[in-house]
């Protein structure tokens, strides 16, 4: 038998907590990665729940899950597979199973596999005790039982003791994972910090959960998993929708510009909107509105009026605001639109990440309405891209249309502080009062001057009706129409020549070049290293700036035997690429389960292509 | 605070051919606009106007002040962004009834419910001009247009109630052919301090010719409009013989000196209340049995919702600690690693 001493150093553990919703399970995964930060660990957080609020207590559907990676080495993605799975009830031990490595770790409330609850689960089995475990270090904890003991002197009543639950796991992993339980405390009394009772409850629950793993012998291995030594600096922990939202504010900051933002709230992009809510401190002004159309409008109205302006949604409502991004487009107003993506077609899986938006973003508008289209990577650079966005938006009178998805907007992961200071300038072309202003006049970028109302001599009109160039009143000429159709467009191509170079990781050139785009960028970057390490000849590149593309996309494309575009969709982004630059051959890799791609899958498809001949 | 320049109605002219047909109830409309902005007092770079689609939507290319002529229906939504960005302007929108009660009807009860401080011109004259003469929401039951050849089979809407309904702070009624009772129906829209809404009841010369007429006619209009003034008695006719009484839950018009009504039964008019069952009774009243109400029904005053926004942004910039985002960002939990 092993000594209870026995530790383990290990570079990087994927944990999984699961439950019914309503289990804090999203808190205990929120609170272990945090703890996670405090200790130098490098990390991402995914969580994983149903669309409904509280859909039937233990049920399948109704499971909620939390994946967190941590390493002393660099994480770049929420992690493939588990190596520990917490699963509080039957329906979450069935629903994550599969997705918890060979021999890895499982910990179980014991007392939840009950036949009641086998039957909520529809379960005709105990994978407890049907062999199915066979292969797994499984730890049955009696979590409900112990809890009740534990808090049976506090007059709590058993529901409330019950939500405890979720810190007796946290105690144990404390133990299995070598922390100081004091940092899970300050958490404890940090988040409960108006309800002194239910925290000491709380803290009460978390040592027992530590004491009861130091008891057992079951858990005769723990772990250390030391910190990130290339990361220095300030940091913390952060959700890409924060992100989001902390760079339009910065971007409004930075240029000087009030904030308004327009939206309705939709599933994953709502918090972005409870964010900016927050921030009345800062002057930010968020208008809910009736609806996703007036959300955006809103926003029009208020970039009209010499707002930074952005508005914020998923899918349908991206869909929804069609019709008036073609009048920011016509009007030449700046306005950042958030489309933070989930499963489609119409309300399809609301809380699952894909990017199927992409064709819709690039050309769901009557006429011809090029607008640019930008997408963040990972949980922290939707603050840089929110902010990129912000800054071509009003430096160029464009609508902008912003991607994240589920992944990013939910997901978290460690973002260094940046200092406001050391953030790129956003210089605003504003028309002077009594400038003769002409509201379609351009300078050498094609880009028109904006005139605030409440400026004097500058009155003027914009609106949806085509209009001719300079002057800006209403046209119907045929020529001007062409005319006024080309710079639009040319302006916006000129965006192109402002962007940062686009990076391309390892050989520079090759037999395989791997394309991503978006959020995929992170688990594409491992299999990419992982595949390199083994001495192919691959590169990686990931296009953040999507619409125009970057102008050295073609010379990167040429330099390789074999692109392979792979992104959560059917092969949005390989057909714009073929439409683009149809001078390549792409082959694609698509995934379009609504779950962002694994590591394995995506090196299986790389070793495949490069011995294809 | 600078002098405001007396302006005169020359300079809210804009330079552009104004391209309604002849005979159409907007131009007055544009003229009594133009001739209310010199006497309210506003800067002429502080006016913004709105609109969305359909004839009464081009009213912004008219006007020599800021403009945006949005796209229909979402004219309140794009009018509350201008405001909200900035409550220092004057805003105001100009729609019609297509854009305001069908395609736009969300946009409409949900501005007057915030009551945002915005002027709200409804131009209704019953029908869809700019696409040539289809029935609207407001079409009376039954009426032929190019899309109900046999009548309309729909129930129409009455602004007034909707927005009632909607628990709007402003409703007024002016007739396209009163210019004098337009001005002064606009100026006080313009000192409501929330949604202002004013229903212009319009004649649509080629698709709708004479929809209100027994409404707006010489000969008839006494008798068949009441003008409300708050704090008045409620007459009307020629002689102001008439007036209106409260029968049970209903109103009713008397003759004063008929049936032993006196003057001393006439209703008052209060726009002020907060209680709108009163401005409701008075916005619905139709032919022939009542007169149609003209002039402010409802001025209530209550808090706008730029009002609040600015005070709980300045109330939270007073005791938050946050001053700009170098704050926010270094706020919280930050690990040194």
């Amino acid at each position: 038998m092993a000594t209870k001493n026995n530790k383990i150093e290990v570079e990087r553990i994927v944990i999984k907590f699961a439950g019914d919703s309503g289990d804090g399970m999203q808190l205990s995964g929120t609170q272990f990665s945090d703890v996670a930060a405090i200790l130098g660990n490098d990390l991402a957080t995914f969580p994983d729940f149903p669309s409904e609020i509280r859909a039937p207590q233990g049920t399948i559907a109704g499971v909620s899950g939390f994946q967190v990676h941590i390493g002393h080495a660099d994480i770049h993605t929420s992690g493939d597979m588990a190596d520990v799975l917490v699963a509080l009830n039957p329906a979450a031990l069935e629903y994550n199973l599969k997705h918890v490595k060979p021999g890895g770790t499982i910990v179980v409330d014991s007392d939840s596999f009950t036949a009641k609850a086998f039957k909520k689960a529809k379960l005709d089995t105990n994978r407890l005790e049907d062999g199915s475990l066979d292969g797994f270090i499984v730890i049955e904890a009696p979590v409900t039982t112990q809890c009740r003991l534990t808090l049976k002197e506090t007059g709590l009543d058993s529901k409330t003791i019950d939500k405890t639950r979720n810190q007796f796991i946290t105690g144990l992993l404390a133990y299995m994972f070598n922390r100081d339980i004091k940092l899970s405390e300050d958490f404890i009394t940090n988040k409960f910090a108006k309800k002194p009772s239910i925290a000491e409850a709380n803290i009460k629950i978390l040592r027992a959960g530590y004491n009861f793993a130091d008891t057992i012998e079951v858990l005769s291995t723990t772990y250390i998993v030391n910190p990130n030594e290339n990361k220095s600096g300030k940091y913390r922990n952060i959700t890409g929708n924060t992100a989001t939202a902390w760079g339009l504010m910065a971007a409004a900051e930075k240029s000087g510009l009030n904030f308004f933002l327009g939206s309705y709230p939709i599933t994953p992009a709502t918090d972005i909107l409870s964010e900016l809510s927050k921030h009345k401190s800062l002057n930010i002004k968020t208008f809910q509105a009736e609806d996703e159309i007036a959300g955006i409008n809103s926003a029009i109205g208020a970039a009209y009026a010499g707002n930074m302006a952005a508005t914020t949604t998923s899918g349908p409502g991206l869909s929804l605001k069609s019709e008036a991004l073609g009048l920011a487009f016509i009007t030449e107003l700046p306005l950042v639109i958030v489309n933070v993506m989930r499963g489609g077609p119409s309300t399809g899986l609301p809380t699952k990440t894909e990017q199927t938006d992409l064709l819709q973003s690039l050309w769901g508008r009557n006429g011809e309405a090029p607008i640019p289209v930008i997408a963040a990577s990972s949980p922290s650079d939707c603050f840089d891209y929110a902010f990129a966005a912000s800054k071509m938006a009003v430096e160029h009178m464009t609508p902008v249309i912003l991607h994240t998805d589920s992944y990013l907007g939910n997901g978290s992961g460690l973002w260094k502080l940046p200092k406001m200071e050391d953030m790129p300038t956003i210089t605003p072309i504003i028309a002077k009062p009594n400038s003769n202003y002409m509201p379609f006049e351009r300078d050498e970028n094609l880009v028109r001057t904006w005139a605030h109302p409440g400026v004097e001599g500058n009155e003027h009109r914009v609106g949806g009706l085509e209009k001719l160039n300079g002057k800006g009143s209403v046209s119907h000429d045929p020529k001007n129409h062409a005319l006024m159709t080309k710079l639009r467009a040319e302006k916006v191509n000129k965006i192109s020549d402002s962007y940062p170079k686009q990076e391309v990781y390892g050989d520079q050139e090759g037999d395989l070049l791997v394309v991503g785009w978006g959020s995929s960028y992170g688990v594409l970057f491992d299999a990419f290293t992982e595949v390199k390490e083994k001495g192919a000849k691959i590169g990686f590149t990931n296009f953040n700036y999507i619409f125009p593309l970057p102008n050295e996309t073609a010379d990167i494309f040429k330099k390789y035997k074999k692109i392979l575009v792979c992104e959560l969709n059917s092969g949005q982004f390989a057909n714009y690429l073929s439409y683009s630059l149809p001078e390549f051959k792409y082959d694609k890799y698509n995934k379009v389960e609504a779950q962002p791609f694994m590591v394995s899958e995506l090196k299986e498809k790389f070793n495949e292509i490069l011995e294809a001949k | 605070m600078t002098e405001i320049k007396q302006y005169t109605r020359k300079d809210f002219v804009s330079d552009q051919e104004v391209k309604w047909c002849a005979g159409c109830g907007d131009f007055s409309i544009l003229a009594a606009v133009q001739n209310t902005l010199p006497e309210i007092g506003v800067k002429k770079e502080n006016l913004v106007f709105v609109s969305g689609i359909g004839c009464s939507s081009r009213f912004p290319y008219y006007v020599d002040t800021y403009g945006f002529h949005g796209i229909h229906g979402r004219a309140a939504a794009i009018a509350s962004g201008v405001k909200l960005a900035n409550p220092n302007l004057s805003v105001w929108l100009m729609s019609g009834d297509g854009d305001s009660m069908a395609i736009g009807g969300n946009h409409f009860i949900h501005l007057l419910r915030r009551n945002i401080d915005i002027n709200y011109i409804l131009f209704n004259n019953q029908i869809y001009g700019l696409t040539k003469g289809q029935y609207s929401p407001t079409t009376p039951l039954g009426q032929k247009t190019k899309t109900s050849p046999f009548g309309t089979i729909e129930h129409p809407f009455k602004p007034g109630e909707l927005a009632m309904g909607a628990e709007g702070t402003f409703f007024a009624r002016a007739v396209d052919t009163n210019p004098k009772e337009m001005k002064e129906i606009f100026i006080e829209a313009a000192k409501h301090k929330g949604a202002s809404l004013v229903e212009v009841l319009q004649n649509c010369v080629i698709f709708n010719h004479n929809t209100h007429k027994e409404i707006t006619d010489k000969v008839t209009r006494a008798d068949n409009q009441i003008y409300l003034k708050h704090g008045e008695k409620m007459l009307f006719g020629k002689e102001k013989e008439k007036g209106l009484v409260l029968d049970g839950l209903k109103l009713k018009t008397v003759i004063i000196g008929e049936d032993g009504y006196t003057m001393d039964d006439i209703l008052v008019h209060d726009a002020q209340l907060k209680d709108n069952t009163m401005a409701f009774l008075l916005a619905r009243m139709s032919l022939p049995e009542l007169p149609v109400a003209v002039g402010v029904i409802r001025a209530y005053k209550t808090h706008t919702y730029n009002d609040l926004m600015d005070l709980q942004i300045s109330e939270v910039r007073g005791t938050s600690k946050i001053k700009n985002m170098n704050d926010l960002i270094n706020s919280g939990n930050t690990f040194e690693l």
